[in-house]
């Protein structure tokens, strides 16, 4: 092996790739999280399916998302692979007769339970939306004034879905999953990449709970007003 | 007092154990933990059983040897105390308490609540020295160090070796105690000469012990009966990083 590559197999190598890609997916939910935002807009949709002929088109962003893609399946491959090994080590899923929560997080403990979670969550909303637009021909096309190209209406498509409350119910549930996940992602992965010093850590600890708990609430907040008030 | 104990007994390495229960009446409040375990012992010696076996040594907290799962929180439930400095006024009459070795798949058991911890001796002779020529010892204010960079040297420079940190972790890894090995001696000029092979090899060492992989839980933090931070592990990261990427 060369150096780089037992570096990538090392412990720290395997946690220095969680902690990349999950900073990296953490970036993304607020680039996401803005688009979405515009669906609240009370103009039939225009901005949102405007932002996200914009997303699928510009070649930019086309690339970022083939990154997105490798980041998604090599966080959770790493993740799921560094959980089977951590059981081993740790002695099997029965370790101690009594045990004791008293030192650790609910989130630290089950990043990995809250990770498929998420993982199977993803799944259902690329097929809900994604796979729609990209794959099938169902969406209609609109043409907006001052516009001299079609666009597909992802924004009607949306609406319908988020009417459905088993939809809503799956999407709210999800966001509290994403948030446990956060809660305890976001500090540690700076720790991992070694940013830990008495100077700025109270900071990073702050923004990370604000993180955790503000994004997935602006995500949640999106499909109860489509049900309720739209 | 009466105790009531349930404790991991296992005869050794190959055979499967389980929970036995015991009571100790008779446990004055001033005894240790372990010394509670002596009284113990006492009874089933003169029953003609075998006593419980577990690791001990100075009794008064700094050699590291005592160890023990107690209540599902190695070294007990009090903060920065080693299971020897755990007093029985800690308890009250008529509890039950578990007491089960430290577990991790590198740390096999040998009997009862002992447990091989060679894995940390390994570690150590992989890198947790500093090489220096003998001879007349330098004079001790020969190479100046700055008061901060002691300190910290001196913090990480507390750990006893124990394990607790491996027995608390989820993920049964070893980063603060091989954290605390190389940030005590990559932090002191005397121990920069070899910074980026210590921490290459001590990483290595560590994984090839078949410890898991760190995630930043913090349980290890909470329970180490020094009070080793996690701050260390930090720096193993950047120690690590700087030698995977700028060493020879």
């Amino acid at each position: 092996m060369n150096w780089f590559q037992s570096f990538l197999v090392s412990s720290l190598g395997q946690k220095i790739v969680m902690s990349l890609t999950g900073l990296f997916l953490t970036i993304f939910l607020i680039v996401h999280l803005v688009g979405n935002l515009q669906l609240l807009h009370d103009d039939g949709g225009q901005a949102f399916n405007l932002y996200s002929y914009f997303m699928t088109h510009n070649p930019l962003i086309k690339t970022v998302s083939y990154l997105l893609y490798t980041g998604i399946i090599l966080h959770t491959i790493q993740g799921l692979s560094l959980w089977r090994q951590n059981r081993k080590a740790a002695g099997g899923m029965k370790r101690y007769v009594k045990t004791s929560t008293a030192t650790s997080s609910f989130a630290g403990r089950n990043m990995a339970w809250l990770g498929i979670l998420i993982f199977i969550f993803l799944v259902i909303h690329l097929k809900d939306f994604w796979y729609v637009m990209k794959f099938t021909s169902q969406l209609e096309m609109i043409t907006y004034p001052g516009q001299d190209h079609e666009v597909k209406n992802l924004y009607q498509l949306v609406s319908v879905e988020f009417k459905e409350l088993w939809v809503v119910v799956i999407y709210s549930i999800s966001m509290v999953v994403l948030a446990f996940h956060l809660l305890h992602g976001f500090t540690s992965a700076f720790q991992t990449i070694g940013a830990n010093h008495p100077k700025y850590m109270t900071l990073i600890k702050v923004v990370g709970k604000l993180y955790a708990f503000l994004i997935p609430i602006g995500f949640a907040i999106i499909p109860i007003i489509f049900y309720c008030c739209k | 007092m009466k105790i009531n104990l349930k404790v991991w007994r296992q005869k050794n390495t190959n055979t499967s154990g389980k929970i036995v229960n015991y009571v100790v009446n008779e446990v004055n409040p001033d005894m240790s933990f372990l010394e509670m375990i002596d009284v113990l012992n006492g009874q089933l010696v003169r029953k003609g059983e075998d006593p419980i076996a577990f690791d001990h040594d100075c009794r008064e907290g700094i050699c590291g040897m005592c160890s023990m799962v107690v209540d599902g929180r190695p070294h007990g439930p009090l903060h920065g105390t080693t299971t020897c400095q755990l007093y029985m006024r800690n308890y009250k009459d008529g509890d039950t308490i578990y007491v089960e070795p430290f577990r991790a798949h590198a740390f096999p058991i040998i009997k009862d609540l002992a447990v091989n911890r060679g894995a940390f001796d390994r570690i150590i002779a992989a890198g947790g020295f500093v090489s220096v020529s003998t001879g007349q010892a330098q004079d001790a204010n020969a190479i100046p160090v700055e008061k901060a960079v002691a300190d910290n040297a001196m913090d990480a420079a507390a750990c006893i070796g124990c394990g607790a940190c491996v027995a608390a972790c989820p993920n049964g890894s070893a980063m603060l105690f091989t954290a605390a090995k190389v940030s005590h001696l990559n932090q002191l000029p005397q121990g920069k000469a070899e910074a980026t092979r210590r921490a290459l090899n001590m990483v290595k060492q560590m994984d090839a012990e078949g410890f898991g992989k760190c995630s930043n839980i913090g349980a290890c933090e909470a329970e180490c009966p020094k009070e080793i931070s996690i701050e260390n592990i930090a720096r193993l990261n950047r120690e690590y990083i700087k030698a995977v990427f700028t060493g020879e």
